[in-house]
C-alpha cells in the first residue's frame, strides 16, 4: 500500500475541517475524492503534504509522515498540484519545469524529462521562455502538472485540475493524465468537483461531506448508482 | 450491489460567550476615564507633564493607526504632519496672535488638506514605494523648515517660542494641569470620533478597500477618493497632536520633527497594536519612557539596549500589546468550556 | 560644458557607492521580499571588523576575505535567530525588528569602537586614473568591483540551480516547498549573501566617507533610492539606479541654484518619487504580470 490514511483530523486554527478521514491508495492506482465546496477535499491534500495541523495517521510507503515538513514529504516522491496551480508567475515556463526537478541530481535525465513534458504539452514548448504569469488558465494548469511530473513522483496529488478550464482542454488534460499513469505507473489522487470526469478516470471514489467520508466505493459503482449521483454528485 | 451511503453526524463547535466581555470592557473604560480625571490632583507637576506628552504621542500614533489600520499602508512620514501641526499653531500664535484653542482646529484642517493632497498621487504607489515617498517627506520637512526664504514665518533654524496657554481664571488649577485636561478632552473627543468612524459604513468601505481593492471598486466604491480622505484624516489627527505638542513644550524647532520621530511613531504603533485605539496610548507610553529606561541602564549602549527591549517585546507580543491582551482574553472562555465539558471537539 | 562633464563623472564616482548599496538592498529583497532597513548598519559593522583585523596586523586582502566570510555567517545567524521566529508576525512587527537591529548595531559599534572618525585604506590608490582623468584609482575600483559583483550575481541567479531555488523561494514560498526546496535555508542564504555584499560595499565606501558608526546613514538612503529607481526586481537596474542617483544629486547640487546644497537629498528623493508616479515599477523593473 503506497498511501494509507486513517483517523485523519485536520484543523485550521481552532476550527476542525476533517473528522476521522480514512482511505488508501496502492501503487499505480488512480482514485478520486469528490464532494461539494467546503467539504474538505482540498484540506485532505494539504494534510497529506504537511500544510495543515493534523491528528491521526498518514503513512506513505509504510513510513509515518504525519507531522513531517512539506519539503521532506515532497522528497519522498509526493507531487502536489495545488488549488490555484501555484505556478511561479514571475519565472519562465522552462524555469518552472526545472524547479520541479529541484530535488533530483541526474542532469541528463532531467533534460530528457523536460522534453517529455513538451511532447505531452506542446503549447508549453511554444512558450518556454515566457513568464508563466502570461499563460492562459489552461496552459498554467498544464504547466503545473508538468512541473509535478518533473519530480518523477510516485504519488501525484491533483486539486481540481478542471477548475476554470474549457471542456475541450479538460478532456485533453485528463487524457494526458491517463497516458502518464499507464506509461509511468504513477499513482494519482484527484480531487474534483466535476464528478463525471473524475469517475471516468479513477477506479475508486471517496465522497466527502463536511469533513467526513460518507462514501467509499469503486468508481463504476458510484457512477452507475442514480440515487447517489442525484443526491451527492448533482447529476 | 449498491453501496449504502452513511450520513455522518456533525458535531457543532461551540463559540465562546461574548456578552460578559462587553460589559467588562465598558467598566474598564469608565474606570480609566475617572482615574484620568483625578490624576492631576494627586501627581507631581513633572509627572502630569509627562502624562500629557504620553497622550499627545498616543494621539499622533492614532493618526498613523488610522492610515495603517484602515488603509493597510504604512507611512514613514508622519513626523511631517506632526511638524506641520506644531508650526501652524506656533505661527498662528506667534505672528497673528490667534488664541491657542483656535490653533488646534486650524492645525487639524491644514494637515487634513496637506495630507489629502499628498495622498492623491502618492496612494497610487504600492506599499514599499509609498513608504519611500513618505520617507522622502520626513527627510524633506526639517530641511524645508530651515529654508531661508521662509525664515520670516518659520523662525529658521532657531524655531519659534510658543506661549503656554493660561488656565481659565475660574478654575483653580495650574498651567500643567490645564494642559493635561485640554489634551485629555481633545484626545477623548478624537478617539470617540475614530471609534465611530471604524464602526460606521464609511469605515467598512475603507476597510473593504484595504482588503480587496479590486472588489471594492467593482462595488462602486471610489477607492482613490476614500484612500486620500483617510490619509487626510490620518494627517489631521497627527497634526492636532503636533499642535498640542507645541503648546506643551512651548517651543518648535525644525530638527525635532525628523525621521527619528516618524520611526518612533511607527514603533509606538506596532508595540501598541495596529488597529487598536487604546493600544495607541500604550504605544505613547512606550515611546516616551523606554528610551529613557534604556539610557538609565547604560548611557553608552542606550541604543543597543533599546533595540534589545524592542526585540523582546516583538517576540513576546508580535501583534502588539492589544493583540496580546486579545489573546489572553480569548483563552479565558475556552478554559471555562473545557472545564464544563461542553462542545467543540472530536466526535 | 566641462563643468557638467566633471560633475557627471564625480556623480558616477559617488554613484558607485550608492550602486553598491542598492545592489545589496535588491539582493536581499529578492531573497526575502522585504527591504532590509539595517543593511547599512550591518555593512558599517562589517567594515569595523575589517578595520579591527587590520589594526591587529592582518594584511588588507586577508582582512577583506575574512570580513566577507564573517559577514556571511553573521547574516545567516541574524536571519535564523532574529527573523525566523517572527516571520509569521505582521510586516510592521518585522519592520520594528529591523529598527531594533539598526539600533543595536549602531550603538554597539559606537560603544566598541567609539565615534571618532577613522581612516580606512584602499587597495586601489588615490592617484588619478590617467593624466587629466576625472576619476581616481579608488573611484574606478569602486565602479569596477560593483560591476564585477553584479556580474557574479547575475551568473549565480540565472545560471545555477541554487540561484533558481532562491528566486523561487522568495517569489512563492509555498510552491517552493511543494518542489522540495527548504525555504527557510534559502532565506538564510539570501541574508548571508546580502551581508557579504554589504560588507564589500562598506569597505569600498569607508575610504571616501571615513569610518565611523554613522557613515552609512546617507549611503543607505541613497542606496534605497537607487534600488527603487532602478526597480527592485532588477539587480542591474539597481546598480544603474544607484549611479543615476549619484549623478542627479551632484548635477542638481551644482546647477540648481540656492536649492542645491540645502535640499540635495530631498531633490534626489523627490525626483525618484516623481519617476515612480510614471513608472511604478522603477525604470528597469519588470512589471509583475498577474491575472486577477
Amino acid at each position: 500500500m503506497l498511501l494509507e490514511v486513517s483517523g485523519l483530523d485536520a484543523f485550521y486554527g481552532q476550527s476542525q475541517a476533517l473528522y476521522g478521514v480514512g482511505f488508501s491508495l496502492a501503487e499505480g492506482q488512480i482514485r478520486t475524492l469528490l464532494g461539494a465546496n467546503g467539504a474538505g477535499k482540498t484540506t485532505v491534500l494539504r494534510a497529506l503534504c504537511g500544510m495543515v495541523r493534523t491528528g491521526g495517521d498518514i503513512r506513505f510507503d509504510d513510513k509515518r509522515i504525519s507531522g513531517w515538513a512539506t519539503e521532506d514529504i515532497v522528497r519522498l516522491g509526493v507531487a502536489h498540484v495545488p488549488e490555484g496551480r501555484g505556478t511561479f508567475v514571475r519565472l519562465t515556463v522552462e524555469e518552472n519545469l526545472q524547479l520541479g526537478a529541484m530535488t533530483r541530481r541526474d542532469r541528463r535525465e532531467i533534460a530528457a524529462d523536460i522534453d517529455r513534458v513538451y511532447v505531452n504539452f506542446p503549447r508549453l514548448k511554444e512558450r518556454r521562455t515566457q513568464q508563466a504569469g502570461t499563460l492562459s488558465g489552461g496552459e498554467q494548469q498544464m504547466l503545473a502538472v508538468g512541473r509535478a511530473l518533473m519530480l518523477r513522483p510516485r504519488l501525484l496529488l491533483l486539486d481540481e485540475p478542471s477548475f476554470g478550464l474549457a471542456p475541450l482542454i479538460v478532456e485533453e488534460l485528463f487524457g494526458i493524465l491517463r497516458r502518464v499513469n499507464a506509461e509511468t505507473g504513477v499513482a494519482m489522487l484527484i480531487v474534483e468537483q466535476n464528478a463525471a470526469l473524475a469517475l471516468e478516470l479513477a477506479e475508486h471514489a471517496y465522497l466527502l461531506e463536511t469533513g467526513h467520508v460518507v462514501l467509499d466505493a469503486p468508481a463504476a459503482v458510484v457512477g452507475a448508482d442514480e440515487s447517489i449521483r442525484r443526491s451527492y454528485l448533482g447529476y | 450491489m449498491t453501496a449504502q451511503p452513511e450520513k455522518a453526524a456533525v458535531m457543532p463547535v461551540a463559540t465562546p460567550a461574548l456578552r460578559p466581555r462587553l460589559a467588562v470592557r465598558h467598566l474598564v473604560l469608565g474606570g480609566a476615564i475617572v482615574i484620568a480625571l483625578v490624576l492631576p490632583f494627586v501627581a507631581k507637576s513633572f509627572v502630569i507633564f509627562q502624562l500629557t506628552q504620553v497622550m499627545i504621542y498616543g494621539l499622533a500614533i492614532l493618526g498613523l493607526n488610522i492610515l495603517t489600520g484602515f488603509n493597510g499602508q504604512f507611512s514613514l512620514g508622519h513626523s511631517a504632519f506632526y511638524g506641520f501641526g506644531a508650526y501652524t499653531a506656533a505661527i498662528l500664535m506667534h505672528r497673528y496672535g490667534v488664541p491657542y484653542y483656535l490653533t488646534l482646529p486650524a492645525a487639524g484642517a491644514t494637515c487634513f488638506v496637506i495630507g489629502f493632497l499628498f495622498g492623491l498621487p502618492a496612494l497610487r504607489l504600492q506599499n514599499l514605494y509609498l513608504a519611500l515617498a513618505t520617507f522622502a517627506l520626513a527627510i524633506a520637512v526639517p530641511q524645508i523648515l530651515k529654508f531661508q526664504p521662509l525664515e520670516a514665518w518659520t523662525g529658521g533654524v532657531q524655531g519659534l517660542v510658543v506661549d503656554q496657554p493660561d488656565p481659565p481664571p475660574f478654575l483653580p488649577i495650574d498651567t500643567d494641569q490645564w494642559l493635561y485636561y485640554l489634551t485629555l478632552t481633545v484626545v477623548l473627543i478624537l478617539c470617540g470620533a475614530a471609534w465611530n468612524l471604524v464602526h460606521s459604513r464609511t469605515g467598512r468601505a475603507i476597510m473593504a478597500i484595504r482588503d480587496n481593492p479590486i472588489a471594492a471598486s467593482a462595488m462602486g466604491i471610489n477607492a482613490s477618493l476614500y484612500k486620500s480622505l483617510t490619509f487626510g484624516v490620518s494627517a489631521l489627527y497627527t497634526g492636532v497632536a503636533g499642535a498640542l505638542g507645541a503648546l506643551a513644550v512651548a517651543f518648535v524647532a525644525p530638527d525635532s520633527f525628523n525621521l527619528l520621530l516618524s520611526v518612533s511613531l511607527l514603533v509606538g504603533l506596532v508595540i501598541g497594536g495596529v488597529g487598536s485605539i487604546p493600544g495607541c496610548l500604550f504605544g505613547g507610553l512606550f515611546v516616551l519612557y523606554v528610551p529613557n529606561i534604556a539610557e538609565s541602564i547604560s548611557t553608552g549602549l542606550a541604543g543597543a539596549i533599546y533595540g534589545i527591549i524592542l526585540l523582546i517585546v516583538i517576540f513576546v507580543m508580535p501583534q502588539g500589546a492589544a493583540g496580546f491582551v486579545r489573546l489572553c482574553l480569548g483563552r479565558l472562555p475556552r478554559l471555562r468550556q473545557v472545564q464544563t465539558g461542553s462542545g467543540g471537539g472530536k466526535p | 560644458m566641462e563643468l557638467l562633464l566633471h560633475q557627471v563623472m564625480a556623480g558616477l564616482a559617488t554613484g558607485a557607492i550608492y550602486a553598491c548599496m542598492a545592489l545589496a538592498v535588491v539582493m536581499i529583497y529578492q531573497a526575502i521580499d522585504h527591504l532590509n532597513f539595517a543593511q547599512g548598519e550591518m555593512a558599517m559593522f562589517s567594515t569595523f571588523i575589517a578595520w579591527q583585523l587590520m589594526v591587529w596586523g592582518l594584511p588588507y586582502w586577508l582582512a577583506f576575505i575574512l570580513t566577507v566570510a564573517v559577514s556571511f555567517i553573521g547574516g545567516v545567524l541574524i536571519e535564523r535567530v532574529l527573523f525566523r521566529p517572527i516571520h509569521n508576525a505582521p510586516i510592521l512587527s518585522n519592520l520594528v525588528a529591523f529598527i531594533a537591529l539598526f539600533s543595536i548595531l549602531n550603538s554597539g559599534a559606537g560603544y566598541i569602537w567609539d565615534f571618532t572618525i577613522k581612516t580606512f585604506p584602499t587597495p586601489f590608490g588615490t592617484k588619478p586614473l590617467f593624466a587629466g582623468a576625472l576619476i581616481d584609482g579608488h573611484e574606478a575600483g569602486m565602479i569596477g568591483v560593483t560591476l564585477g559583483m553584479l556580474g557574479l550575481l547575475y551568473l549565480f541567479f540565472r545560471g545555477t540551480r541554487l540561484g533558481l531555488a532562491m528566486r523561487a523561494a522568495a517569489a512563492n514560498p509555498e510552491s517552493a516547498r511543494l518542489v522540495g526546496i527548504r525555504v527557510g535555508w534559502m532565506t538564510a542564504l539570501g541574508w548571508g549573501m546580502a551581508a557579504s555584499i554589504g560588507a564589500v560595499a562598506g569597505m569600498l565606501i569607508a575610504p571616501v566617507v571615513f569610518l565611523e558608526p554613522n557613515m552609512m546613514l546617507g549611503g543607505l538612503l541613497y542606496g534605497f533610492a537607487g534600488a527603487v529607481l532602478g526597480g527592485l526586481t532588477s539587480p542591474a537596474g539597481a546598480v544603474a539606479g544607484g549611479f543615476a542617483v549619484g549623478v542627479i544629486e551632484n548635477v542638481a547640487g551644482t546647477f540648481i541654484p540656492y536649492f542645491g546644497r540645502e535640499l540635495k537629498l530631498t531633490i534626489a528623493l523627490v525626483l525618484i518619487v516623481a519617476v515612480l508616479m510614471f513608472r511604478p515599477s522603477g525604470l528597469f523593473g519588470r512589471r509583475e504580470v498577474s491575472r486577477v
